[in-house]
């Protein structure tokens, strides 16, 4: 043999694969979220010292009396019980019973927000299917693209408040039109990233392919839908969090009763009696989004192990 | 496997693998068109080691691209291992490594190289078979599950002739796979190429701007020149088949070396040659 394998020397392997996000770094997230909501409800509170309405404390503490007053120094309409209900008052909402005698709100409302999830869930599904098959239809098919392509963008110009009622009417069963108006909402963003994602692979691996005489299929399956992945999840994010508002709407259309839909119409008739009922259902509301996106995000993550060098210190 | 077919002791009857007659290129046309390569023949045979050198924009790669029927020539008649490129495509004859690697980022490196074979139905255990011959063919057994941004230039340059060679294509194309490489890895690759070569009895299409790896590597270097592209010269390289570091230190080879650069110099008067390593110019004029 010729002395050319004593030149290959093996190089030395690159050090061992770290995990995409250390620890650390998500604990400093999760910190960072904490500081924010903290600021927030730091700003919310000072708004109404300012200029909400005056309030009295009045009792006994550990056993010491105590009577405080406070009259703000001015008086902002939008810092008043009314409009901005205490921090405090939200959170005892959570715990107050719903109705006399019943379970407390934070539950019912958990139920409700199941409810919901599960029919944006089942409209997610469905609507990121539809919107991959359309994108996968645009970009094999210049004709398609150009006839369709219109019309799925004036499709998101109607506001969905027209829309659901003819959802509803066209297809009577509740459960079922709610989660063609959260499917409306979802199909849009999945078909902008996927035509994206699909036609951003190499030009130079679709060479590649063509050598190995792969069939359209193969590319597919093998080159393009893995290429757009990460354009994918960009898409199923803003999904996401569109179709719970999808699913909200659609209940609030179609009447039905069991999920959050039903519980903002409900607290938004009694609002000046307990408004901070009202601003509880939006608080679970985005519990709900933020449960969904970091589902999605989990589902990336899952899906793509290993594929990227881990990026420090820039998230 | 055979070792490969020394060229110019061609007593021996072997058929033509690329056989190029009167072929051209134009891209566009009209007052646009732009031709890329004009009138070229050239025959291929079994187990060489070809490349192609000359300077930017003589058409080298398109050379390389039509063979390849990853474009389709304007003129002439093309025809690998006797019939129409792109049967020869949907044959599979074909290998092609690039400059860049152009792994798969989301596979790991034995499913990067697994890749022809799966697209071409090959069953899984000859897949796993195969990968792992290959992944010690280019001295990377450690590295199948790893994914390509764990290794470096070198080594992902390495999985893709590894993966080019995975479903035993009849003919390589490599266009400038070094290209990107600094020279001493260059030189390690070239040397491993080299005894890959030796192995496998491929018959390589190898495009470069290097004139020591054209002469190191080929069995005859195909020299062009620009505008409009041809061959202007076609230069044995009757250097022993066994080649190795002394190789590239021999009288024989500067001579080579400097046969090529001056073929390359008499069509391109201007400065902007292929570049050569100042060690390698001094030494090369210094025996010349």
């Amino acid at each position: 043999m010729t002395t050319a394998s004593g030149f290959l020397r093996r190089g030395s392997a690159p050090a061992t694969a770290a995990a995409p996000r250390t620890g650390r770094s998500r604990t400093r997230r999760w910190i960072g979220i904490a500081i924010v909501l903290f600021a927030l409800v730091l700003v919310w509170e000072a708004a109404k010292w300012i200029g909400g309405d005056p309030w009295r404390l009045h009792g006994t503490v550990a056993g010491v009396q105590v009577d405080y007053e406070h009259v703000p120094p001015l008086d902002w309409r939008i810092a008043s019980d009314l409009s901005l209900p205490h921090v405090w008052d939200i959170v005892r909402a959570f715990v107050d019973p719903a109705q006399r005698g019943g379970a407390p709100l934070g539950v019912v409302l958990a139920g409700q927000a199941a409810f919901t999830f599960g029919e944006a869930l089942a409209g997610f599904a469905l609507g990121s299917l539809l919107g991959l098959a359309l994108g996968v239809a645009f970009v094999h098919s210049r004709l398609a693209e150009r006839a369709l392509v219109p019309y799925v963008v004036a499709s998101q110009t109607v506001p969905i408040l027209a829309i659901a009622p003819l959802v509803v009417v066209a297809l009577k069963a509740d459960w079922l039109s709610v989660m063609a108006v959260a499917m409306y909402l979802t199909f849009f963003p999945v078909t902008i990233a996927s035509m994206r994602g699909l036609r951003a692979f190499d030009p130079r691996s679709l060479e590649l392919f063509r050598s190995y005489a792969a069939t359209r299929r193969q590319v597919l399956w093998q080159l393009r839908l893995p290429t757009s992945v990460p354009y994918l999840f960009s898409g199923f994010r803003v999904a996401a969090a569109a179709s719970v508002i999808g699913a909200i709407i659609g209940e609030q259309t179609a009447g039905v009763a069991a999920g959050l839909g039903s519980a903002i119409i409900n607290y938004n008739q009694y609002y000046t009696s307990g408004p901070e009922r009202l601003w509880a259902t939006v608080v679970m509301c985005t519990l709900v989004g933020f449960v969904f996106v970091g589902g999605v995000n989990l589902a990336e993550r899952i899906l793509t192990r290993g594929r990227y060098r881990p990026v420090e210190g820039l998230l | 496997m055979t070792s490969a077919g020394v060229p110019g002791g061609g007593a021996v009857e072997v058929p033509a693998v690329v056989e190029a007659v009167g072929v051209g290129k134009v891209f566009g046309a009209g007052s646009t068109a732009v031709t890329a390569i004009e009138s070229v023949d050239l025959s291929i045979r079994q187990g060489e080691f070809i490349s192609l050198i000359g300077p930017s924009g003589c058409g080298k790669s398109t050379l390389l691209r039509l063979i390849g029927d990853l474009t389709h020539p304007t003129s002439g008649t093309l025809a690998i291992n006797g019939k129409p490129a792109a049967r020869a495509r949907s044959d599979r004859d074909y290998g092609m490594v690039f400059q860049a690697p152009v792994l798969m980022d989301w596979r790991t490196i034995a499913k990067n190289i697994e890749l022809p074979l799966e697209i071409m139905g090959f069953p899984p255990d000859e897949r796993r078979r195969r990968a792992t011959e290959l992944l010690k063919l280019v001295e990377l057994e450690g590295f199948a599950d790893r994914h390509p941004w764990q290794l470096s230039g070198g080594m992902q340059q390495r999985v893709a002739i590894a993966r080019a060679l995975s479903f035993d294509p009849k003919l390589l194309l490599m266009d400038e796979p070094f290209g990107a490489l600094d020279e001493m890895t260059r030189e390690r690759m070239n040397a491993e190429l080299m005894s890959i070569w030796r192995r496998t009895g491929t018959t390589i299409v190898f495009v470069t701007h290097s004139i020591p790896e054209a002469v190191f590597l080929s069995t005859r270097v195909v020299v062009m020149s620009a505008r409009p592209g041809r061959i202007s010269q076609v230069i044995d390289i009757d250097l022993p088949a066994e080649r190795s570091v002394e190789t590239r230190e021999s009288e024989r080879y500067f001579r080579l070396v400097t046969r090529v650069r001056e073929a390359l110099r008499q069509f391109e008067p201007t400065d902007e040659g292929p570049e050569v390593t100042e060690a390698e110019r001094v030494r090369a004029e210094g025996l010349a």
